[in-house]
């Protein structure tokens, strides 16, 4: 029996482990819960490692040592270590008494996350959307183009306006929020129509997995 | 220094990042806070990984009812690890051929696709029990839902055959997400940018602590 | 007479509201099997933002470069993979070159799946296409948005070899390719962070690159105020994008094939939610007589 015959079986048991849960909770489907628990951790451990760790720390720290070795000189890249010493200070974590310093690495993250952030927000979701909302509400000639383009500045403008809440909505201002709720429920609606569509594709997929690829019931 | 040292941290970096943007020779200090990020969230993910071991080596330890699963929770993670690290051929390892590689497809992908595909059950389950028209807005959602769950299948068209071209539940689907649906997807976009904005500003100028936790 | 019968009608819908949970799953599962094992070809409407996708692609002159990056893994396969065959297939059918990489680690194998499937073609095969000067995986490098940032000033930067170790400077097809300058157009598939958002960020509106996508049905939506403004080309959306790129082509294949158990799912669920209604409005009805 060829590993791929037995990986397949290996897979199909699995899947119908994990199925097994929606006739009832059940040993079979808790194995198999716990199996995906420890081997999805020990999968991102092991892409962590060559991916990140390994060339960013110590692919680094390993040519800054070669630098000292083979020319006698510092070489910028032993600025890695100071990387590296956050990241154990992340560890620390673990240990109540010292935990607190993990806040420094805490920090960086969130640092770097939001100044990375900041600008990209701003100009791609932000400026460059506001100035896609600015269209012509009458197009001459083009009746589907009028109503399209009255339909999305109305519709952005309003539901804008739903999400300020630092004002009641009362009066004309309410009256737009209340448009704004109706123009994110159809959006919502949509959302879910698609959300729908997209999990049943994952359970196509996994029908089709145990029905062509393990049994081959279909060509 | 608990509190003051992360604040002043974060003010450095965040600022670096946002003036690398408009001062080019600061790209170089940026390019090495980015590389420090991939470190620190590597350790991050060690962090969690560790936890998680020994939370269930302790459920192992004191002999909790789902002990066995703790064991298969660590069973697991070594089962993946071990291969990945020592028996894969090192930075290749997840090429095509290698232990890893045959693990990921045949024990991680399985499990971690049919997880997902659970959920296709309880959108039914949920849609039969909760999905109701109680409200105007209710129904609103309601009635986009269908005509887009109906319209994006051919069953949309075949059904409102009978209608003239481009009047069909297929066209009403199009419609529906080219206009009104981005018109709300462009609020909430504009409204997160915003969000996101004010965000990190607080957090650079020390004004947002929460991420720090208590004490 | 009437007070009986009001009494079983309202247990009626008591009953059927009050169904197990377990008769639900059955019917999906029903819907979802059945269909696939039933060859139904069914006429796929295509929509703009799709139709925006497969017209970014077909209007580049042969010889063209495309930086194709694949930021999914297995679990979307369903929806990506068929996305992933269909646009090799329309760019060598057009002798477009193909730059292969990706963010998720998990990727640019997805990538060489699809590969193996479309070179099985035989007006692929036809072609004779060679790795290296037709086409070339980079693989994943880890780094999320900052790789996309970093490869508007080089690609080497990020990717100083392939995926098999050779360096960029020795691959035929990357020479001259130093940044998004030297591309024609950016292929993204995506199903999460980092994807296509982060390409429309980091690419786009830094760098200004053209750019076409594929997403998973989940995120696909978000995507339209991108479409809306210029900044992405069109986006196919889901297993329904899929079948609508098969469609395109010509070259109908597994997205289409699913979309029988797909509609038939889709009815499904909305009979559900009209069952669940009628019975809502009539229990309602009820309480207030």
């Amino acid at each position: 029996m060829s590993g791929e015959v037995v990986g397949v079986w290996i897979g199909a048991i699995l899947t119908l482990g994990i199925f097994s849960f929606l006739y009832k909770d059940n040993p079979f489907y808790k194995f198999s819960e716990a199996l995906f628990v420890g081997v999805s951790a020990g999968y991102w451990f092991v892409v962590t490692f060559w991916q990140y760790f390994l060339p960013k720390l110590i692919d680094n720290l390993a040519l800054a040592y070669t630098v000292l070795a083979v020319e006698g000189r510092i070489d910028y890249h032993w600025v890695y270590i100071l990387g590296g010493g956050l990241g154990i200070l992340m560890l620390l974590r673990l240990f109540p008494s010292v935990g607190w310093l993990s806040r420094w690495s805490l920090a960086f993250i969130v640092g770097t996350t939001a100044g990375l952030q900041f600008t990209r927000y701003l100009e791609s979701n932000g400026i460059i959307q506001v100035k896609g909302t600015i269209l012509p509400l009458i197009v001459g000639g083009d009746l589907n183009t009028t109503i399209g383009n009255i339909v999305i500045v109305v519709g952005t403008f309003c539901g804008l306006i739903y999400f300020f809440f630092s004002k009641e909505h009362r009066g004309a201002f309410g009256g737009a929020a209340r448009i704004g709720v109706w123009f994110l429920m159809i959006t919502f609606g949509a959302l879910f129509g698609y959300t729908v569509m997209s999990r049943m594709s994952l359970l196509i997929g996994r029908m089709d997995y145990l029905f062509s690829n393990w049994l081959h019931l279909i060509g | 220094m608990r509190r003051e040292v992360p604040l002043v941290l974060t003010a450095i970096v965040g600022l670096t990042m946002i003036v690398s943007h408009f001062i080019p020779p600061f790209n170089i200090l940026k390019d090495l806070f980015e590389d420090w990020f991939f470190i620190i969230a590597a350790f991050a993910i060690y962090l969690g990984v560790l936890n998680l071991l020994r939370v269930n080596a302790d459920k192992l330890y004191k002999k909790k009812p789902d002990a066995p699963f703790g064991l298969v929770v660590i069973l697991g993670f070594l089962l993946i690890t071990i291969p990945g690290l020592f028996f894969s051929g090192g930075r290749s390892f997840s090429d095509p051929g290698t232990p890893f590689y045959y693990l990921y497809i045949h024990v991680y992908y399985p499990l971690s696709a049919t997880m997902f595909a659970l959920l296709a059950f309880f959108v039914a389950s949920a849609s039969y029990r909760a999905f109701r028209a109680r409200n105007v807005e209710a129904t609103m959602l309601l009635v986009a839902a269908f005509i887009l769950m109906l319209g994006r299948v051919p069953i949309g068209d075949w059904m409102t055959a009978w209608l003239p071209e481009g009047y069909r539940l297929g066209e009403w689907a199009d419609w529906i997400m080219d206009f009104p649906q981005t018109a709300g997807q462009k609020a909430i976009m504009i409204g997160i940018a915003l969000g996101v904005v004010s965000s990190a500003l607080r957090v650079i100028l020390g004004l947002e602590r929460a991420y720090m936790g208590g004490e | 007479m009437n007070q009986e019968n009001m009494q079983e009608e309202k247990s009626f819908w008591e009953k059927l509201l009050a169904i197990d949970r377990r008769i639900i799953f059955l019917f999906i599962i029903v819907a979802i099997a059945l269909p696939l094992f039933f060859k139904v070809s069914m006429r796929i409407p295509v929509t703009p933002v799709a139709e925006g996708t497969y017209q970014a692609i077909e209007n580049l002159p042969a010889g063209s470069k495309v930086l194709a990056s694949f930021d999914y893994d297995p679990g979307s396969m369903p929806e990506l993979q068929p996305m992933a065959e269909a646009f090799f297939r329309h760019a060598f059918r057009n002798d477009l070159k193909v730059v292969i990489m990706g963010l998720w680690p998990q990727g640019p194998l997805q990538a060489n799946i699809a590969l193996e499937e479309v070179f099985q073609d035989e007006d692929v095969k036809a072609k004779n296409l060679q790795y290296g000067v037709d086409y070339v995986n980079l693989g994943f490098t880890a780094g999320n948005e900052v790789v996309i940032d970093r490869m508007g000033h080089s690609f080497e930067e990020s990717y100083p070899r392939d995926g098999q170790g050779t360096p960029l400077s020795e691959i035929p097809l990357m020479r001259g390719v130093r940044n998004y300058d030297n591309v024609d157009l950016i292929f993204n598939l995506s199903a999460g962070y980092p994807g296509t958002q982060e390409w429309v960020q980091y690419a786009v509106d830094v760098f200004h690159v053209k750019l076409a996508a594929g997403n998973t049905a989940v995120q696909a939506p978000a995507m339209y105020p991108y479409v809306q403004t210029g900044q992405l080309s069109g986006v196919l959306g889901g297993m329904k994008g899929g079948a609508e790129y098969e469609t395109l082509l010509g070259i109908p294949g597994r997205a289409v094939r699913y979309m029988f158990s797909q509609a038939i799912a889709h009815a499904v669920i909305c009979l559900f939610i009209i069952i669940g209604n009628l019975a809502f409005f009539s229990m309602r009805k009820r309480r207030a007589s």
